[in-house]
């Protein structure tokens, strides 16, 4: 497109995804409802030990539209419990995790903060990257340029709807890596992996050297390891957050995210 | 692919320089509208933009909607010359009767029209949200005359106080799906059915009920609906001696009535345009700008950008935001927006039932009550000649009013 910057330099997101799969190794990444209970930041440290290479972090909305009843509900309780996105943000700078932090968020948040000022205050606290899914393509430019200009990564989705040359213009205006749609539908665990996960997989692939990962829709072992015989990697939401919604604490949730790496490392 | 704020290509000057005409490929209105969508979605706006384009300047699609509205929907409906209030008031009330519509409402003449484009464009299966259950029945109506599957979704608070036309909804072989999630009224419904749009985009057209939404929905829905101001327009020439309306009035909920209703007066007249909302959803007056369900507008939002809730008597009217046109209307100064609260709007649907023999819908008895409250003040001085969109009827709402009155209160919640 006409007036789009040029690629600036690889990021952290970028070059330390680069790198895990240069190694010959599957990405994970485990998303967590930022606020969803007095824990998290436990959940968020014991995750990223438990295998994942990056850790995407929700910043609760108020009507989160592409979100299924269980990233819904961990929204609610989130949002129940006072959580604000510069709260947050300043709870993630306290962290040291080790691995790259992605916030997840709806373009409403971002607006309101003003591009620039958030922004900033991802880069301070630390995070690497963001995905807005409300923000596609036509809309991104006010908000890109000022992540560009913070060193945030903003991770574009491509859709399984979404045609060829679509795709083309998305993977050159991605940041980090490529987030794969594997279904057409909202966030949620299926029982079985929807054949469009692997078709988006294939021509994400071809499209870009960016590193591709695949969620939405991608609830176990074995569908993890399914995706990634195309794919460079998995995120993994609901099916995590269902079970810290049903109380499985930091604990329980590290199991969940080591079974999926041992998955991942054809254990 | 082509940039998207590359300027109006396919437009004629003239449209492009008219104050409601057609905003191009990048759906803004000024700063206002847009399309925020998940990219799963985003190929199908694209697809139903171009469809509504080659439909919308095609004389069979235009001859069949026109003849559908008349002879299924009963247009044109007329203008009725308000005599008793009238003369209460001291101004001349016209009223633009869309309650004479079929189904009770100006939301059949949209709905009519997505319906037709979903049969071209080969889907088959239709869903809606609804607040007041208006645009859901028109919806459901639409679907039983094309033989289409119909889905509506309607919050669980609005399922209460409109239960008869969720019984109408199913009468007319539509399900109803109860929605439970945040204020469980018209916004949750929008989100709802959303969620089950990117699921089914291949075989499911989305009927959205006002001019809210992502592009092209806003200026679509305006273009469906501007046959209530069109006609208008012409009706009161004939009544007024050639003359337009000092000022016309019309409910804003998301605004598709006052903007259908606008449409046959910004351009070309001096009336002065009023959008009423209500007190408890005015996202004109209480809102900042922002982005939610595809569009940026203003919003009724909290200091970090979450949305708030709306809470009104009628279902309606219970939204957080307005279409991005209005926002751009009130933005550039063509438009005005004012607010109605629930003890008035009682009154006046009370007030018209008795002087003229015309019980309005709640919605409808907002643009009432403002024009009760102002006339002989000098934004509707005595002598001055008013237009009201009466967007629908008032059957709906006779049980609630019922209640409101026996206890005594205008808060139903
Ligand atoms: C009779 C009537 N008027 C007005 C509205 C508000 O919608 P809009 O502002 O889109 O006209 C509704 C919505 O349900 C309605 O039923």
């Amino acid at each position: 497109m006409i007036g789009m910057p040029t690629a600036p330099g690889r990021g952290v997101l970028e070059t330390t995804l680069r790198d895990h799969r240069e190694s010959g190794h599957k990405l994970l990444v485990p998303y967590v409802t930022g606020g969803m209970d007095d824990e998290w930041l436990v959940t968020v440290e014991a995750v990223a030990g438990a295998g994942a290479d990056a850790i995407e972090v929700g910043i609760p909305f108020s009507d989160p539209m592409i979100d299924g009843p269980v990233i819904q509900e961990a929204s609610l309780r989130a949002l129940g419990r006072g959580t604000t996105p510069t709260g947050i943000l300043a709870d993630l700078g306290r962290l040291h995790v080790g691995i790259p932090v992605v916030v997840m968020t709806y373009y409403n948040l971002i607006y309101r903060a003003g591009h620039q000022r958030i922004a900033g205050l991802m880069a301070e606290s630390g995070v690497s990257g963001a995905i807005i899914p409300d923000l596609p393509l036509e809309e991104l430019e006010p908000w890109a340029r000022a992540a560009d200009d913070a060193g945030i990564a903003t991770v574009l989705l491509v859709a399984p709807s979404t045609p060829p040359e679509r795709i083309a213009a998305i993977c050159r205006r991605s940041r980090g890596f490529v987030y794969g749609v594997g279904r057409m539908g909202v966030t949620g665990e299926q029982s079985s992996l929807a054949g469009s996960a692997r078709e988006v997989a294939e021509r994400v692939r071809a499209a870009t050297e960016l590193p591709v990962c695949i969620g939405i829709g991608v609830s176990t072992p074995e569908q993890a390891t399914t995706v990634c015989e195309v794919a460079d990697g998995v995120v993994v939401g609901s099916a995590l957050v269902r079970r810290l919604l049903e109380g499985a604490g930091p604990v329980g949730a590290a199991e969940f995210v080591s079974s999926l790496r041992v998955a991942l490392d054809g254990g | 692919m082509s940039g998207p704020h590359s300027g109006p290509h396919s437009l004629s000057e003239s449209e492009s320089e008219l104050i409601m005409g057609d905003p191009g490929p990048s759906g803004r209105f000024g700063e206002f509208g847009g399309r925020f969508v998940p990219e799963s979605l985003v190929p199908a706006c694209m697809e139903l933009e171009a469809s509504f384009r080659r439909a919308w300047i095609d004389p069979a699609f235009r001859r069949e909607l026109d003849h559908l509205l008349h002879s299924y929907g009963g247009r044109p409906t007329p203008v009725t010359e308000c005599l008793r209030l009238s003369e209460e008031l001291g101004v001349r009330v016209l009223l633009k009767r869309e309650d004479l519509a079929h189904t009770g409402s100006h939301k059949i003449n949209n709905v009519v029209g997505q319906a037709l484009l979903a049969r071209r464009m080969g889907k088959k299966r239709l869903i809606a949200e609804t607040g007041a259950g208006q645009h859901g029945v028109a919806t459901a109506t639409a679907a039983a005359l094309f033989g289409m599957e119909c889905v509506v979704y309607m919050g669980a608070v609005d399922m209460e106080r409109q239960a008869l036309n969720v019984f109408r909804m199913e009468l007319l072989g539509a399900e109803v799906r109860s929605v439970e999630s945040g204020s469980r009224t018209l916004k949750d419904a929008v989100n709802e059915a959303l969620r089950d749009w990117v699921a089914s985009v291949d075989t499911t057209h989305y009927c959205l009920g006002s001019v809210m939404g992502p592009h092209p929905y806003p200026w679509m829905v305006r273009e469906l609906q501007r046959v209530v101001g069109d006609e208008s327009r012409a009706q009161c020439r004939e009544i007024l001696d050639g003359k337009d309306p000092d000022v016309v009035v019309a409910c804003a909920g998301g605004g598709s009535n006052a903007a259908g209703t606008f449409a046959g007066f910004a351009d070309g007249t001096s009336s002065v345009l009023v959008g009423v909302e209500a007190a408890g959803g005015a996202a004109m007056h209480n809102g900042i700008p922002g982005v939610l369900h595809g569009m940026r507008s203003a919003l009724m939002q909290d200091e970090s950008g979450q949305i708030l809730e709306a809470e009104s008597i009628s279902a309606g009217l219970d939204y957080p935001g307005i279409g991005p046109e209005h926002a751009h209307l009130a933005a550039i100064g063509r438009a005005r927006y004012e607010t109605a609260g629930d003890t008035e709007v009682v009154e006046a649907f009370q007030r018209l039932s008795k002087t003229e023999g015309i019980i309005p819908a709640l919605e409808s008895a907002h643009a009432v009550a403002w024009v009760i409250r102002v006339a002989g003040t000098e934004v509707l001085p005595t002598g001055s000649t008013v237009l009201i969109t009466l967007s629908g009827r008032g059957d709906k709402d006779v049980a609630q009013v019922r209640d409101i009155l026996r206890r005594g209160e205008t808060t139903p919640r």
